[in-house]
């Protein structure tokens, strides 16, 4: 009983808060209701035994994408509100679109109600060890059946990053920066001067 | 009782929401990204449901796969706006014609 009400209470959030998430004026809002969305979506995946990726799921989105979110948009000067013109006269052929998508959805489960197709079965080399956790299972078949795709997930995140600095970083003009070679290249003798000035007389520098 | 068909519809729900978003919102690229964020979680969604119905660990596994994609979609997206903004002063989607395309 507590699984169907914790799981209409998860799914009941997680829906209001995408909806919000699409619809809000502000983007900050909409960032914060996405953060929402990603929460009570975990909760869905920790009531379907994947406590791993539920976990991953805050972590790398609440954590990570949602703040990158956040920050672009407090960074970006914009006029939102300019932005939303053309919200009403695009929402009937957004609406529409969805609605078709949806209908398809529901055919699909409609058709499904009628007999499943047989697809074949799993060949057991996923499946769940008896006894082991699922974080134990996960990492047991990730670093064996899929390393290489593991890898390749790596790449791709390096991949990313390098992209993201690259993208991102200037070179800005006018700076005075630090110069190490030329730090670690001074000598004492030319940078120290010894002088005896005599008295009422400044030295020259 | 809940079963793998009320993941799938709460899963569709999200996902057609997403496209929605991006209908709805097509000017503000930042909302359009988080439509796409929506549309991901909803398929990492249904991965996790379908995985734990056939009691197959594959989809778990894949939905890291999806979650690391889309942490680096995130990341490139948001790196092309800022440079975009920097040149343009603008994020409207409609501007975007420098190419012609």
């Amino acid at each position: 009983m507590i699984q169907v009400l914790t799981f209409y209470l998860f799914a009941g959030i997680m829906i209001a808060a995408g909806a919000f998430t699409i619809l809000a004026r502000n983007p900050v809002h909409s960032v914060l209701w996405l953060i929402v969305a990603f929460f009570n979506a975990a909760g869905l995946m920790v009531l379907a035994g994947a406590e791993f990726i539920a976990m991953l799921l805050v972590i790398v989105y609440v954590g990570a994408v949602a703040v990158l979110f956040l920050f672009v948009v407090m960074m970006l000067d914009i006029d939102f509100a300019e932005l939303r013109a053309g919200f009403i006269k695009n929402f009937p052929l957004g609406l529409a679109v969805a609605i078709v998508l949806l209908a398809e959805i529901v055919l699909g489960m409609g058709a499904y109600q009628a007999g499943a197709l047989q697809l074949g079965t799993p060949d057991g080399s996923g499946a769940t060890p008896a006894g082991a956790s699922n974080i134990e299972a996960i990492g047991a078949l990730l670093y064996s059946k899929y390393l290489f795709l593991f890898e390749a997930a790596g790449i791709i995140l390096l991949v990313a990053m390098v992209g993201a600095i690259v993208l991102t970083h200037r070179q800005r003009g006018g700076v005075r920066g630090q110069n190490i070679a030329q730090q670690i290249a001074r000598r004492p003798e030319e940078a120290v001067v010894n002088a005896q000035p005599e008295v009422g007389k400044g030295v020259s520098l | 009782m809940i079963g793998v068909e009320h993941y799938v519809v709460v899963s569709s729900i999200l996902f057609v929401l997403g496209v929605l978003g991006i209908f709805l919102n097509r000017k503000n690229v930042i909302v359009i990204l988080m439509a796409i964020e929506l549309i991901l979680l909803s398929v990492n969604l249904n991965l996790v449901a379908f995985s734990s119905f056939l009691g197959d660990l594959t989809g778990q596994v894949f939905a890291m796969f999806v979650l690391t994609v889309a942490a680096g979609e995130a990341a490139i997206g948001l790196a092309i706006l800022v440079i975009y903004f920097r040149r343009r002063g603008t994020i409207a989607v409609d501007d975007v014609n420098r190419m012609k395309g």
